[in-house]
């Protein structure tokens, strides 16, 4: 028979769980029932009256295309910065965790691009990515007109990705070193005696004990590529050129903050919510299939 | 005892220390200006509470223009709003359809002040005014757009003056490049420079950005820009772009336009007179220049330029003696002395006439470093204010930039062809004025 410790009062467990349900009660549902009720409404700004509008908003932003792009751009920003980020820091825990020299000073090292706040992270890039006058401008004196983030599209995006991973490296490096380093050296030194080199070792054992942190890895960074990513493409190329780098979640934060159209940027944001909500049940859907837990 | 003597001393001296300060009224001043006019901002609220007793401004700045609104409408829906705001020119129409502030005019008249509201350079009060000719703010910080010029490059090509005209501009940045110079003109693109691209432009050429004279007469003005010389500024930029002779440059590619011009790499920029102070300072050794009035096509006559800057709101829900608190302050920022001492610690220009006067009066303009500044007055009284060139009262405008910023790149980056990217411009900027009517549905601009 399971043996369950329980309360003799009812309300002793609803006593302890009430802290939390008011923390997230007040930080999470009010403020977001608070937008669900603005996207269906056009706000003033200062507060002088609102209009209920139904779903206007929503028809008005999924009627245009600029709009549609800038979902599309957003998921292309969500792949490849997610992707760069993870195999960058799965190859350096893999190198730190062999005890390579010096590993220990990377190990302490490679955090701090995490906590390097993403405007200050962001006007570091752009210095160094400037075509005329940045680290990269030699490139531009070998092949003329090659680099210009000013101006091409791609280049600009290429420059956004390459800011946001690198933050994410760090991030990403200290959950695939720690879940290396909890592998028993023991199946490793075990594979090592029957002969099998380096990688093999990496594909057949470390690999698929590390699928739960690289499942949880992937719902983090996809997530954080779509909302944190703001900061950094508003100092690099505040969406230009043309749109380029112009990320859903930008798109909230100028409409919003500096356009001043609440209504608007809260619709955005709930069709946001909806699809970040969306990529994570598919993730758990179809990929977590894959996941060996144990 | 010796106890009770000590605690009575400390009382008497926490009272004696306290007293005078509890007399004065304070009251909050938020502004948008940040590093070295922030600076500036704060002398003058020291020298406000210097040379009076009653009163204490606190001044606290929220970073930039945009940051100034949002924490003052955040705060305002708090009921935590200051009694003074600066807020930028483009976000008057906002302000005006508000209901949250105290008319300015009214505020002066309430608390017995006696403003000559004629002596305001009409150029720049006509921006803030209603379209009845009202003052609801107080115009502050101002400056219009200016060509900066380099002396010594066009000495070069024989010449001792700036270019008046576009055709002008054309010919003599032809000679710079034939002369060596890398680069004649520079510009940038990016949302800023819609103020000096188009709504400068459009301004000097007297040519409508809006319907309903910009906006000034109804919320349901639409974008006319797409069908007026404008396009053809831009066509022409375009293809000066394409020859070699103007140059982009922003920050993203490693130089602004204002440190190209300083470093002598770019011969003429189109910029505020607030970066007359900028250049000076960090103009490369025996750097040669001088500013001028931006050039107009041939055969156009000259309009006024447009202000740009931001005025200073009072907001409602605070006590009698916090506003006659602002009145005071409002009042001591409107004398001449006060704009002598603004203008020679920033670059912006006077307000009044005036304070203008006084400045000349004073030698202000007569030397370097300011000589120069005084351009910038001539721009913007070229001539009196038109329905269209008193100012923009539109919606949203902030996105509109945007929205332009994003067209000239379409255009300058070779995605698109310079009429369709307007009309672009034009249709989305249209969805942007729609959307703030119907937020405002029932209002009217007064």
């Amino acid at each position: 028979m399971e043996k369950r410790a329980t309360y003799r009062q009812w309300w002793i467990g609803i006593g302890f769980a009430i802290p939390q349900i008011v923390l997230i009660f007040t930080f999470f549902y009010w403020p977001a029932g608070q937008a669900v009720y603005w996207s269906l409404t056009l706000q003033q700004p200062w507060g002088g009256g609102n209009i209920w509008v139904g779903l206007d908003n929503f028809r008005e932003i999924l009627s245009d295309p600029n709009y549609w792009a800038s979902v599309w751009r957003s998921i292309v920003f969500a792949g490849f910065s997610t992707a760069i980020a993870m195999i960058c820091a799965l190859l350096l825990a893999v190198c730190v965790d062999r005890e390579l020299t010096g590993s220990r000073l990377y190990r302490v090292v490679l955090i701090w691009p995490y906590g390097i706040a993403a405007p200050a992270l962001a006007l570091a890039f752009r210095f160094m990515l400037a075509p005329q006058a940045g680290l990269i401008a030699f490139v531009n004196d070998v092949w003329p007109g090659i680099w210009d983030p000013g101006l091409n599209g791609t280049d600009a995006m290429i420059s956004v990705i390459a800011a946001f991973s690198w933050k994410y490296v760090g991030y990403d490096f200290i959950f695939f070193l720690s879940a290396l380093q909890s592998i028993p050296r023991s199946h490793i030194e075990a594979a090592a005696l029957d002969g099998a080199g380096v990688l093999r070792r990496l594909v057949d054992i470390q690999l698929p004990l590390l699928t739960p942190t690289v499942f949880f890895l992937l719902v983090i960074d996809i997530t954080e590529s779509f909302q944190d990513s703001f900061g950094i493409v508003d100092i690099m190329t505040a969406g230009g050129p043309a749109r380029a780098t112009e990320l859903m979640v930008y798109k909230i934060y100028f409409d919003g903050f500096r356009g001043l159209d609440y209504s608007g940027a809260a619709a955005q944001s709930i069709i946001l919510m909806i699809l970040i909500m969306g990529l994570t049940i598919l993730q758990f859907r179809f990929i977590e299939r894959r996941v060996h837990y144990k | 005892m010796l106890k009770k003597i000590l605690l009575a001393t400390v009382a008497v001296v926490l009272t004696s220390a306290a007293a005078p300060a509890a007399d004065k009224t304070k009251f909050d001043f938020w502004f948008g200006l940040s590093g070295d006019l922030e600076k500036r901002v704060q002398d003058v609220c020291g020298r406000f509470n210097a040379a009076q007793g009653d009163f204490e401004v606190v001044c606290t700045s929220q970073g930039n223009y945009d940051a100034a609104l949002q924490n003052t409408i955040a705060a305002f829906r708090a009921n935590k709003q200051p009694t003074v705001v600066q807020v930028y020119d483009v976000g008057t129409a906002t302000m005006m359809l508000s209901e949250a502030f105290y008319p300015a005019n009214k505020l002066m008249t309430d608390n017995g002040y006696d403003i000559k509201w004629g002596d305001y350079i009409h150029g720049i009060s006509s921006y803030y005014a209603t379209s009845k000719g009202e003052m609801f703010s107080f115009p502050f910080n101002s400056s219009t757009a200016l060509l900066y010029w380099n002396k010594a490059a066009f000495e070069k090509i024989g010449k001792t003056e700036a270019p008046k005209t576009w055709e002008e501009v054309e010919a003599d940045a032809t000679k710079l490049k034939a002369a060596g110079y890398e680069c004649p003109v520079a510009i940038n693109i990016s949302a800023n420079e819609s103020w000096q691209l188009l709504e400068q432009f459009s301004a000097l050429h007297n040519e409508p950005i809006a319907s309903k004279n910009n906006g000034f007469d109804g919320l349901d003005a639409e974008l006319v820009f797409n069908k007026t010389k404008f396009v053809k500024y831009v066509t022409d930029l375009k293809k000066w772009y394409d020859a070699g002779l103007v140059k982009i440059k922003a920050k993203e590619q490693g130089q602004d336009m204002v440190q190209a011009f300083a470093g002598g790499d770019c011969q003429m920029i189109m910029t505020s007179v607030g970066d007359h102070g900028t250049v000076a300072k960090t103009a490369k050794d025996g750097l040669s220049w001088d500013v001028a009035p931006l050039p107009v096509y041939a055969g156009v006559k000259r309009q006024n330029s447009l202000v740009g800057g931001a005025s200073l709101w009072v907001l409602k829900g605070k006590s009698p003696a916090e506003y006659k608190g602002a009145a005071a302050f409002l009042a001591f920022i409107a004398k001449p002395e006060s704009a002598l001492f603004w203008s020679t610690v920033t670059g912006y220009i006077p307000v009044t006439t005036s304070g203008f006067e006084y400045m000349k009066a004073q030698g202000f303009y007569d030397k370097a470093p300011y000589k120069g500044r005084e351009v910038a007055i001539a721009s913007l009284t070229a001539a009196e204010p038109s329905a269209v060139t008193r100012g923009i009262r539109l919606g949203g405008f902030t996105q509109i930039r945007a929205e332009v910023g994003n067209g000239l790149q379409e255009i300058f980056s070779g995605k698109s062809d310079v009429q369709t990217a307007i009309d672009g411009i034009v249709t989305r900027g249209n969805a942007v004025l729609r959307r703030f009517e119907a937020t405002y549905k029932g209002k009217t601009l007064p």
